[in-house]
């Protein structure tokens, strides 16, 4: 039973987490609020904080002069596309490991999990290569398949725990009522896993978005998200500190909604279900 | 039905492993007309011998330990204490958590960027304006304390991680142990030292092994902030320099080869730790 | 309809034989109740009658007809689990519902059917809640509810209360008594509950160890229990146990006595002890003896509310007539 606590306490408790909690927050904040000055604005000294001329410039010019919209079509594409084929190939094999398991099925799981300890930069050339051989370079396909294969341990890994949970006594009791193996997995089976299957998704999909390593190295141009988008900014010309926060801001502003979805489904993601 | 997923995730393994390995033991300079069609020189163990007794070698695995060191000493020294406080009666709970989990949602090179101008620019930033306000010359953070500002930069990245699981490991604890050793006459001190922290033990190793793996091979932060300079070339980096800036494969893939051993010598004792989980 | 007839069955995991060759027949309409300590087999035995788990050798007969390798739907038993099983995604109404939309049967009958077993099962204010919403004990009867609506030959309960607290405990099983006394038909149920059993059973079937130890109505197994085991499993508190040179005197291995059978006495008796705990219930108190020199120690019932304290001198006379007698083997001797 939780005991209540003085309401002092309470207080104290409650200011010095709202601190630190804006306190880490403050970059973003700053930057989403950047996004709406003006270039000197953004730059005076002292800072502004709300009385200052709200404008959405910043995002028209970032739009037309870098085709804004291209680059998060490529990342939606990719990090979608990757997810999806990663979960599409996955959900099997999760599925058999889990309601099916030998004695083999800790170890291929641990050995899955084990090449997403590989470090990617010992990759980095042998995989350019192969993109090059392929004409996958610069293909929104072969970050498709680069970005799905390095995140498949986590989705397997994901789904695994998930599937782990649905008691054997309900798939026993569908079978005492009369379904058959068709009729458990869609009414029974299915349903039941959706939501696992629906964090599995966002959380990959969100690790996917962000992945700043074979985005940066395998593409140029044409198939470039928007890490990329953001890292051509890294040499600015001029004033440009709102335009790289309005960049920035639509950058991160859906990731950043998906991803206070995820909170719990990061922690058993990120853990391997070591920790829930 | 596990077939394609285990097949995929071999070919992806080992592929590039085979390829590692065979480079790391060849002569292979693109920019000097070496190609794997005009076949390559087998050196040996040549260019493990020149990638370990480089003057960048040392200094990188200094650069790298201080770095991943520095990272998690921060995120989990504070995360404990934010995961302590968050766990305290208080009002909007849920809103706090959620302003302190937001920067890992930030991608890489979005943080490193805001960081590196926003607030650490040193005419610009926020920083500058904060020094000047207190009368002190502006810090070029990126230049003079670079590989300070990095750990800083990636620490806000990955603190809203350790916090997060701390936080779900401390929400795990049976209060009844709590309210037993209270009534056994620990004080709140004693109480965190005895109960908390050992219960809390596991999580706190699972959080380094994988913040390790994970840190190990940071790279979009370096590459926008200093681009592997003053002082802050990671072995990563290095090995990143070695094959796309000096386009030196044989190099770079010894390179490769060593971080590769690095990895797994930590993997081994995250994988025993998540191979008990798995048991129960 | 529901007579459950096992012939020689036997099942084995792996090397190890957990159920050996086994016969047993389960009447129409009786109420039969698995009893025995956990790991006895009995969950298994139930499992195979349901079909849950394959048979490694033997027949199982459902009214007469051979059900062995009958897949568990086709074999027209409704089973109870531990667990409940509830489909956490559907509404209580569609949980019920579910046996009959798998049998294809139209809407009209199945909202029927449902509508009844709602009604006899006081569900009908919870009908379009989601099993998360509701007690255990409502869990517990959406549970029976989706068993009788398919109006099974018979029913299988694997230990279904023993996720509830002791009062609820008490009222569902009289709820499942009621249910049968009302349906009557085939119950098999199983428990490590020995009070269950009495409690509820037509008939009990004591297993230990894959094993049937006695087949019998309660009274029998409580009046003239086959074995040493049955003696001391049912009955609560235990039956006492004595064995060596007391025993010896009664041309016996063992001798049981149940507390209710022996007598406080004044002054010195057959049996002479001091009175440790005593259990004070109201209607009876409960005592253990020590120091008898029956190497034991005795439990014994006195009506009402006796004023002995601990420590207090008590002497005892087992009544002779109700005494069990066992050999070296633990066999009844008759």
């Amino acid at each position: 039973m939780a005991r209540s606590v003085s309401t002092q306490r309470k207080i104290i408790t409650t200011a010095a987490a709202w601190l630190i909690g804006l306190l880490i927050f403050f970059p973003i904040f700053w930057t989403i609020l950047t996004s709406f000055k003006t270039e000197a604005q953004a730059i005076s000294n002292p800072p502004v904080f709300f009385n200052f001329d709200w404008t959405l410039e910043n995002y028209a010019v970032v739009q037309e002069r870098s085709d804004y919209m291209r680059f998060l079509w490529n990342s939606v594409i990719i990090a979608g596309g990757s997810t999806v084929l990663g979960i599409i190939i996955a959900v099997p094999a999760a599925w058999s490991m889990a309601f099916v398991p030998s004695a083999k099925t800790k170890n291929i799981l641990l050995w899955m999990l084990s090449t997403k300890m590989m470090p990617a930069v010992g990759a980095l050339y042998p995989l350019s290569l192969l993109f090059v051989w392929l004409n996958l370079l610069d293909t929104r396909f072969g970050l498709i398949m680069v970005l799905m294969l390095s995140n498949m341990p986590i989705i397997v890994w994901m789904l695994y725990t998930y599937f782990r949970e649905i008691p054997g006594e309900i798939l026993e009791a569908s079978r005492m009522d009369g379904a058959t193996l068709r009729e458990e997995i869609f009414y029974i089976l299915t349903p039941m896993a959706i939501p696992g299957i629906a964090s599995t998704l966002l959380l990959n999909f969100i690790l996917a978005w962000n992945e700043a390593f074979w985005t940066l190295n395998l593409t140029a141009a044409k198939a470039a998200p928007l890490t990329a988008f953001i890292a051509s900014y890294s040499s600015p010309e001029g004033l440009f500190f709102a335009k790289l926060s309005a960049a920035s801001t639509m950058a991160i502003a859906p990731i950043l909604i998906l991803g206070w979805f995820s909170q719990k489904q990061l922690v058993r993601g990120l853990t391997f279900g070591a920790v829930k | 039905m596990m077939a394609p997923a285990v097949v995929l995730l071999l070919g992806w393994m080992l592929v590039p492993l085979v390829l590692t390995l065979w480079f790391s033991f060849v002569k292979f300079l693109p920019m000097r007309g070496d190609s794997i069609a005009k076949g390559l020189d087998w050196v040996g163990f040549e260019n493990y011998v020149r990638f370990f007794s480089s003057s960048s070698f040392w200094p990188s695995v200094q650069i790298t330990v201080l770095m991943v060191g520095g990272v998690l000493a921060i995120c989990i020294i504070f995360g404990v204490l934010f995961a302590l406080l968050l766990d305290q009666p208080m009002w909007g709970q849920g809103i706090v958590r959620i302003l302190v989990i937001a920067p890992f949602f930030v991608m890489p090179t979005v943080s490193a960027l805001v960081w590196k101008n926003m607030m650490m620019d040193p005419v610009n930033g926020l920083f500058a304006h904060l020094w000047r306000f207190f009368g002190a010359e502006p810090v070029v953070w990126l230049q003079d304390a670079s590989l300070s500002s990095i750990i800083f930069i990636v620490s806000w990245q990955w603190l809203p991680f350790a916090t997060l699981i701390l936080l779900t490991a401390i929400q795990s604890l049976d209060s009844e142990q709590l309210e037993a050793s209270e009534m056994d006459g620990a004080h709140p001190l004693q109480r965190f030292a005895y109960i908390v922290l050992p219960h809390m033990g596991r999580a706190i190793t699972i959080v380094t092994l994988i913040m390790t793996i994970f840190l190990l091979s940071i790279f979009a932060e370096i590459f926008v902030t200093t681009g592997g300079a003053f002082g802050t070339r990671t072995l990563t980096f290095l090995i990143f320099q070695r094959v796309i800036d000096s386009q030196n494969i044989g190099l770079g893939s010894a390179g490769g080869v060593y971080a590769i051993i690095l990895a797994n010598i930590i993997a081994i004792f995250l994988m025993r730790i998540v191979g008990k989980n798995l048991d129960q | 309809m529901g007579q459950i007839e096992l012939k020689q069955v036997t099942k084995s995991f792996g090397n190890t034989q957990v159920i050996p060759p086994l016969d047993l027949t389960i009447h129409e309409g009786e109420f039969t109740v698995f009893v025995g300590p956990s790991g006895c087999g009995k969950s298994t035995l139930l499992r195979l009658i349901a079909g849950l788990e394959d048979i490694s050798s033997g027949h199982i007969e459902i009214d007469g007809t051979d059900a062995t390798s009958l897949v568990p739907a086709k074999r027209g038993l409704a089973m109870v689990f531990q667990s409940y099983a509830l489909y956490p995604h559907m509404s209580v109404r569609k949980n019920i519902a579910f046996p009959l939309k798998m049998a294809k049967m139209d809407q009209a009958e199945i909202d029927k059917r449902v509508n009844a077993a709602a009604e006899v099962l006081n569900l009908k204010d919870y009908i379009d809640r989601r099993p998360g919403q509701l007690s255990g004990g409502q869990r517990q009867r959406v549970a029976i509810g989706r068993a009788i609506v398919r109006e099974p030959s018979a029913f299988l309960f694997d230990e279904p209360l023993s996720n509830l607290d002791a009062a609820l405990r008490v009222g569902m099983r009289l709820e499942i008594s009621e249910l049968h006394k009302r349906l009557k038909t085939t119950m098999v149920y199983v428990t490590h509950d020995q009070v269950e059993a009495m409690t509820m059973a037509d008939k009990i079937v004591v297993l230990q160890a894959g094993v049937i130890e006695q087949i019998g109505s309660p009274l029998e197994l409580y009046r003239t229990p086959r074995n040493v085991f049955v003696a001391g499993f049912i009955g609560s508190p235990k039956m006492n146990l004595i064995t060596g040179e007391e025993a010896a005197k009664y041309d016996a291995h063992t001798i049981g006595v149940r507390p209710e059978h022996i007598d406080v006495v004044d002054g010195e008796g057959e049996w002479n002890g001091t009175v440790g705990v005593a259990e004070h219930l109201g209607s009876d108190t409960f005592f253990h003896i020590h120091n008898t020199g029956l190497g034991e120690m005795l439990t014994v019932r006195a009506i009402g509310d006796v004023s002995l304290k601990h420590g207090d001198k008590i002497g005892l006379n087992p009544r002779k007539n109700e005494m069990h007698r066992f050999d070296a083997a633990g066999l009844r001797i008759a």
